[in-house]
């Protein structure tokens, strides 16, 4: 029994990597709730708009590498995110502009503005298949670890490693940045505050002369934004593969109608909650067991609730356990 | 045009794109497109019964699909005595612990007054290590057994006809199952329900390799046609080739397509029967009066979740049937194949181009969008040639050529988009 060790180990194989996770889904939510809130209709191009994102963002980061321009100790994807951010907002505005804006104005309903979301789905789809091809693409560089688990045990003598890999700190800074700024602007800029008063009541924002078209320029950039960084994290923390980014739809939705649609707040608990019981339940719990209980109990199998392959399931099952106790989610979202 | 002429030109035009197919490529891809497309309209009618019909927003359909090529191989493959002896027993037995638990689970929540729902998470945690410990002992038994060529229970070794009306059930029953919590919700939220069922289905059956191998795949799926091999042994057969001046090799494998394409055109016939019926009859009258307006007809005193359960698990069964239909065609179950793209979303563009609301629209929409999938890609590869066709050899060149295969996401969205756009009640629109 050495229960030092058993919270290491927790540390290092599911609070951290929790952590990390659950900040890439809820700028991912945060994306599909803002759509959701301003536009109306849940979004089903969003994964791929981040693998738009995150495209450019390689190429970018491939280019910087040919002619030897490196961020040091950082990745180098991170000088080349402002060029992938800047290309996804200008995919945004002129999707919105060919496709989406018709359907505003026609007054379709938001389930008709779904259709059309997944149409957008497969062109995006298709343009990243087509230019980068369907493989993974692994693009971080630069120092891979914080620190290492072997650093680790030297320096603390115990026998259980932690590590800490910078992709995963990089995470955690960029997403607590991109928050702060994300609610300084809804809630302190006049654009800001027109987004959210536009969000909470159309009719009598349009009354008060806040320009639609305005709000829905700003939120399409902001979305292109978060997409893209959250498509660079993960693909920073993990790798790049156009169907994985199309997989995630379903955690990122999750965490967004679990957080409760519309609600930035509840997109970012939504976010960890998803992450967090994804890798509770697909954790091979027999090290920590073994180190906090005694001999006696120390359990024999892997004591893994499911096989990784089914964290899907778990982010689904949670979605449907929220639905069907509080179905408008943890921050109570709003309903179309 | 009238609305029976414009049919008969659609379809007319369809059976020139696969007779031309025929003709300029080969009348082997020319069946396979027409064996696939008569699939592909099942299950585009099963969703127009869904979104068509009731308005229902179903992104589930790879689901529905997979667990019809579930139930053709556990109805159609020999059973495998040893893996039964060694752990099927208890493989069942864990899964009867799993229902009991969840059973026991939703019983406390609706019996017990104090603490309901600490108790209910008690008796599903303790009954999960149950469940476990039973399930996962039989599971390892099973899939010892000669994991090369079996490692799982094998199916019940009936004709594998019977396999596609159990396709039906299962999704029936998967979609009873999710109608249940999330019918009655609002739209988004069924959609999202659906595509999370999806992925759950095909995650189970490339992990459970006791159910269905997972992804070492089932393949020599007994067939409702002879075999290649033997037609080409029979004299009657060879001679009859010989009379039409075909080789026997290239006379059997066309022909056996051609029984294929029978089969599944009598499915589609009836179904299209039944589904035209349906939306003719008093109770599709009501369906679409409930579609158009949800509010007036609960008025009316129509039992809206009743009616939309109901027509959610008739559609998902019509494409469990499909799915069960697809893998007898292929001969074999390979889970690994089942993307979301491919399965959920395309038979979405082809309700909507072809027209939702409309049976013969759907058909329509199933046989075209499946052409234009498979014929894209070659397409696309020629344009791309002649587009590089002046760009000096190197990699930028290459790369293009290398992505013609993509090019159909690409065509296929805008497809959709336009049609959303300038026709949004698709080729044959309701009427």
């Amino acid at each position: 029994m050495d229960l030092l060790n058993a919270i290491v180990a927790l540390t290092n194989f599911v609070l951290i990597p929790g952590i990390a996770y659950g900040s890439q889904l809820a700028i991912g939510a945060l994306g599909v709730t803002m759509v959701y809130g301003i536009l109306r209709f849940s979004n089903f191009a969003h994964g791929d708009t981040m693998a738009f994102g995150t495209m450019v963002t390689i190429l970018a980061t491939w280019g910087l590498q040919a002619s030897g321009v490196t961020a040091g100790p950082l990745p180098t994807a991170l000088l080349a995110l402002p060029v992938g951010i800047a290309a996804t907002m200008v995919l945004a505005l002129v999707t919105d502009r060919l496709v989406y804006r018709f359907y505003r104005e026609v007054r379709a309903k938001p389930v008709i503005l779904v259709i059309v979301s997944i149409g957008v789905m497969f062109v995006m789809n298709g343009i990243v298949r087509f230019i980068i091809g369907p493989d993974d693409q692994n693009f971080a560089d630069g120092e891979r670890f914080i620190f290492t688990a072997r650093d680790f045990k030297e320096w603390s003598g115990l026998e259980e490693g932690l590590a800490l890999k910078s992709t995963q700190a990089l995470t955690v800074v960029t997403a607590v940045v991109v928050v702060a700024l994300l609610f300084w602007f809804l809630n302190r800029t006049r654009t800001g505050k027109s987004m959210r008063a536009y969000s909470d009541n159309e009719d009598l924002a349009l009354l008060s002369g806040i320009n639609p078209e305005r709000v829905v320029m700003v939120t399409w950039l902001i979305v292109a934004a978060l997409a893209t960084v959250a498509g660079v994290l993960y693909g920073l923390d993990k790798s790049f593969k156009p169907f994985t980014y199309f997989q995630l739809l379903l955690p990122i939705f999750a965490a967004a109608i679990v957080g409760g649609l519309g609600s930035p707040l509840g997109a970012i608990a939504g976010g960890f909650v998803i992450a967090f019981s994804e890798v509770f339940v697909t954790y091979a719990w027999k090290k920590v067991l073994a180190y906090s209980l005694p001999e006696a109990l120390e359990p024999e199998g892997l004591v893994q609730l499911l096989s990784t392959d089914y964290k899907f399931a778990v982010s689904f099952i949670i979605l449907l356990v929220v639905l069907l106790f509080r179905p408008t989610g943890l921050f109570r979202g709003k309903s179309v | 045009m009238s609305d029976t002429t414009r049919k008969i030109a659609l379809f007319g035009l369809v059976a020139v794109l696969i007779l031309g197919t025929g003709v300029v490529q080969s009348w082997n891809s020319a069946l396979l497109i027409l064996n696939m497309g008569l699939i592909s309209a099942i299950m585009a009618l099963g969703l127009n019964l869904q979104w068509g019909f009731a308005g229902l927003f179903n992104v589930g359909v790879m689901g529905f699909v997979a667990l019809g090529g579930l139930a053709s191989v556990l109805v159609a493959m020999p059973p495998v005595p040893d893996a039964w002896s060694a752990g099927g027993l208890r493989v069942i037995a864990g899964l009867l612990t799993g229902a009991a638990v969840i059973v026991a689970a939703a019983q406390v929540y609706r019996r017990v007054t104090r603490y309901r729902i600490p108790a209910m998470i008690v008796v599903l945690v303790a009954g999960f290590f149950l469940y476990r410990w039973i399930f996962d002992g039989g599971v390892v038994a099973v899939e010892a057994v000669n994991p090369a060529s079996t490692g799982y229970l094998g199916g019940l070794g009936l004709p594998v006809l019977l396999g596609w009306p159990v396709g039906g059930l299962l999704a029936a029953g998967a979609a009873w199952i999710i109608g249940k919590t999330a019918l009655g919700l609002r739209s988004d939220y069924l959609a999202i329900a659906t595509l999370g069922i999806a992925e759950i289905v095909v995650a189970v059956m490339k992990n459970e390799d006791w159910l269905a191998r997972g992804v070492k795949n089932v393949s020599g799926l007994p067939r409702p046609v002879p075999y290649e091999i033997d037609l080409q042994n029979s004299a009657s057969f060879t001679e009859r080739a010989a009379s039409l001046g075909v080789d026997p090799v290239t006379a059997s494998t066309l022909w056996v397509k051609v029984l294929y394409a029978g089969l599944f055109a009598v499915v589609l016939a009836v179904l299209l029967i039944l589904a035209q019926r349906a939306l003719h009859s008093p109770w599709g009258r009501m369906m679409r009066a409930i579609r158009d307006n949800e509010t007036a007809a609960e008025a009316m005193g129509k039992d809206v979740t009743g009616r939309h359960l109901q027509i959610f698990i008739l559609g998902s069964a019509i494409c469990g049937v499909a799915g069960a239909m697809m893998t007898t065609l292929d001969g074999q179950l390979t889970p690994g194949t089942y993307q979301p793209l491919r399965f959920t979303f395309l038979i979405w563009v082809m309700v909507i181009v072809g027209g939702s609301g409309n049976n013969f629209g759907a058909v329509l929409g199933g046989m075209l969008i499946w052409f234009a999938w498979v014929q894209v890609e070659p397409l696309g590869r020629w344009l791309l040639e002649l587009l590089t066709s002046g760009m000096s050899e190197g990699p930028l060149k290459d790369h293009l050529l290398d992505s013609a295969a993509h090019m159909r996401l690409l065509t296929m969205g805008v497809l959709m988009l336009v049609v959303l756009r300038f026709s949004p009640r698709g080729l044959i629109p309701e009427r």
